[in-house]
């Protein structure tokens, strides 16, 4: 994997308020898609913004492509593009002068043709001679996306893309981001919405109160703090749970109808183990007509972590 | 990449969109409202004063009034063009691209100082409509009124970033320029002042750059016109270093 960005211990401390980043180590690599996960306040945005130049940092290091941000600041932000969580553009402007003055900020000469490709793929082409107030706001949105892909970012942040936006146009919203990783775009978004995450990113990360709590390739990260939950419904109630099943996690129901297993510790394991149950029931001659399973999604593994990040917080 | 230019001339062409974008209020008004002036002190008032330094009143006052409406209205452009991105947020954009001061600069104060040029010129042009006048030292005139609309935008920009909302925008050019330059000699000569106000007018700074532009008009000046120059300059140089700064740190621009 080769590295794109790499952050060393990152910090920012406000004068009368909070840190919100604590000696922060992240490595972003090129290519993947990365989600940044975290409760309002956790210091998504102002990692991001410490990256694209809109927040000072109080200590460490940032390096993007190789360079120090704080050295080549210029060459490096030629290179990141950055989608904010405002919806922040002049309103009173026509959609391709928009993205038009984007791409010459950026220190890049006209390009009408690219412009129009960009547009078309976002599905504004149509309203590129329309100002931007009177635009949906999802269509305000794809503007802002435009405008950071104006310049063909090898990076782009993307805070909170869908915030506010409804089911379709979310759904929308993940093809178009996925478009550009195909091409060859290195994704950083920061999100609310966990489905989100477990969605599209190749690894995500977990931040609260300025503090990393983890990072790990999605998948990985489900199936070692994953659960699964089964309930099997019984052919005939049982007084308590059989002996013979003593060893595995499980609880009755009060009517004794439903036997319920509630496996820890990584969703492979307690599979595997479910399957043990199985076999044990039918060894024991409890006979069963249903059983219902419940994989723990990435948000159940996030609301864990950042709980437990809070009381770790609270005894401190 | 060391310089943007391309950054700082999309920045240029895009300020001075918006103000053709707001034609009536950015040059229309100001040009109708000094018009008035010329109409009123120029045309009807003007005939019946006394000539000043052997120059017609009428043609006396346009070096003040053109003054008067340049240094409103560059100041204005100048803050509203980085005030509105910071209230709207906008200025994320700018700040994560690869430009620095000296590109910002360019793009805003330039824009704000050419803005100025082209409503001096229409001003000017009306003028001659009301008030029979010439230029002594056009050359010169022109050079002073870049300096100075280069100034008052860099100043303009500067008050921007300070401004923490709208009203500290129209407090310094309503309540503060716009009463300077209206004591600062622009219908009247200093020296027709009696003491100890002559004296007191004399620490009026609008004082130095009515009779700087003056002197290239009329060759007439109430002041030294070196002190005029050197005046203006250091207000430049003041106003650069002060926006130098506020980069640097990023005070009011970058949390």
């Amino acid at each position: 994997m080769q590295p794109i960005l790499e952050i060393v211990g990152l910090s920012k401390r406000y004068a009368d308020g909070p840190t919100a980043l604590d000696t922060v180590d992240l490595t972003i690599n090129k290519g993947e898609i990365f989600a940044l996960l975290g409760p309002n306040g956790a210091g998504k945005t102002t990692l991001i913004g410490a990256v694209c130049g809109l927040v000072r940092p109080s200590g460490g290091t940032i390096r993007a492509f190789g360079m120090d941000l704080a050295k080549d600041w210029r060459s490096a932000r030629a290179r990141i593009g950055l989608v904010p969580q405002e919806m922040a553009t002049d309103m009173f402007t026509k959609v391709v002068d928009a993205v038009t003055y984007s791409r010459g900020l950026f220190g890049l000469k006209r390009d009408p043709a690219r412009i129009e490709e960009i547009l078309t793929s976002l599905t504004l082409w149509d309203k590129r001679d329309n100002q931007i107030r009177h635009l949906s706001g999802g269509m305000k949105r794809r503007v802002l996306i435009a405008k950071a892909l104006a310049h063909d970012p090898e990076l782009l942040f993307l805070d909170e893309p869908t915030a506010g936006v409804d089911v379709e146009l979310r759904r929308d919203m993940w093809r178009q981001i996925g478009a550009m990783r195909a091409n060859g775009t290195t994704i950083v978004l920061t999100t609310h919405y966990i489905e989100e995450a477990e969605e599209m990113a190749d690894r995500v990360g977990i931040i609260d109160k300025g503090n990393l709590l983890l990072v790990e390739e999605k998948r990985a990260l489900m199936a070692r703090m994953g659960s699964i939950e089964a309930s099997f419904t019984l052919a005939v109630p049982q007084p308590r749970v059989p002996a013979a099943l003593a060893d595995f996690p499980l609880s009755l129901s009060e009517d004794g109808a439903t036997l319920t297993y509630r496996g820890h510790g990584g969703a492979d394991e307690a599979r595997a183990e479910v399957a043990h149950l199985v076999e044990a029931l039918v060894r024991a001659g409890i006979g069963f007509t249903a059983i219902d399973t419940h994989q723990s999604s990435l948000e159940d593994i996030f609301v864990d972590l950042v709980e437990h990040s809070a009381q770790k917080g609270a005894r401190a | 990449m060391t310089f943007n230019a391309r950054g700082a001339f999309a920045i240029f062409t895009f300020e001075l969109m918006r103000a053709f974008r707001t034609f009536f209020q950015s040059i229309f008004a100001p040009v109708l409202t000094t018009s008035l002036y010329f109409i009123v002190f120029g045309a009807a008032i003007g005939g019946r004063m006394t000539e000043i330094d052997g120059v017609s009143y009428g043609a006396y006052i346009i070096p003040g009034l053109l003054l008067l409406t340049l240094l409103g209205e560059t100041t204005s452009n100048a803050s509203f063009g980085i005030y509105m991105p910071r209230f709207t947020g906008t200025i994320y954009e700018l700040l994560s691209a690869p430009v620095g001061v000296a590109e910002t600069l360019i793009g805003f104060v330039g824009a704000a100082a050419a803005k100025s040029l082209i409503l001096a010129a229409i001003i000017l042009v009306t003028a001659s409509f009301f008030v029979d006048y010439h230029i002594a030292h056009p050359v010169l005139a022109l050079l002073y009124i870049v300096l100075v609309a280069a100034a008052f935008a860099l100043f303009g920009f500067a008050l921007g970033v300070w401004a923490d909302g709208f009203e500290k925008l129209g407090i310094v050019p309503m309540l503060i320029l716009q009463p300077l330059t209206f004591l600062g000699g622009t219908f009247y000569s200093i020296t027709m002042l009696p003491e100890p106000w002559r004296q007191i007018a004399l620490v009026n700074p609008i004082v130095y750059l009515v009779n700087g532009l003056r002197w290239t008009f009329t060759g007439k000046s109430d002041v030294n016109i070196w002190i005029s120059l050197g005046l203006t300059l250091a207000f430049l140089g003041l106003c650069a270093g002060v926006i130098a700064w506020m980069f640097k740190t990023g005070w009011r621009l970058r949390s």
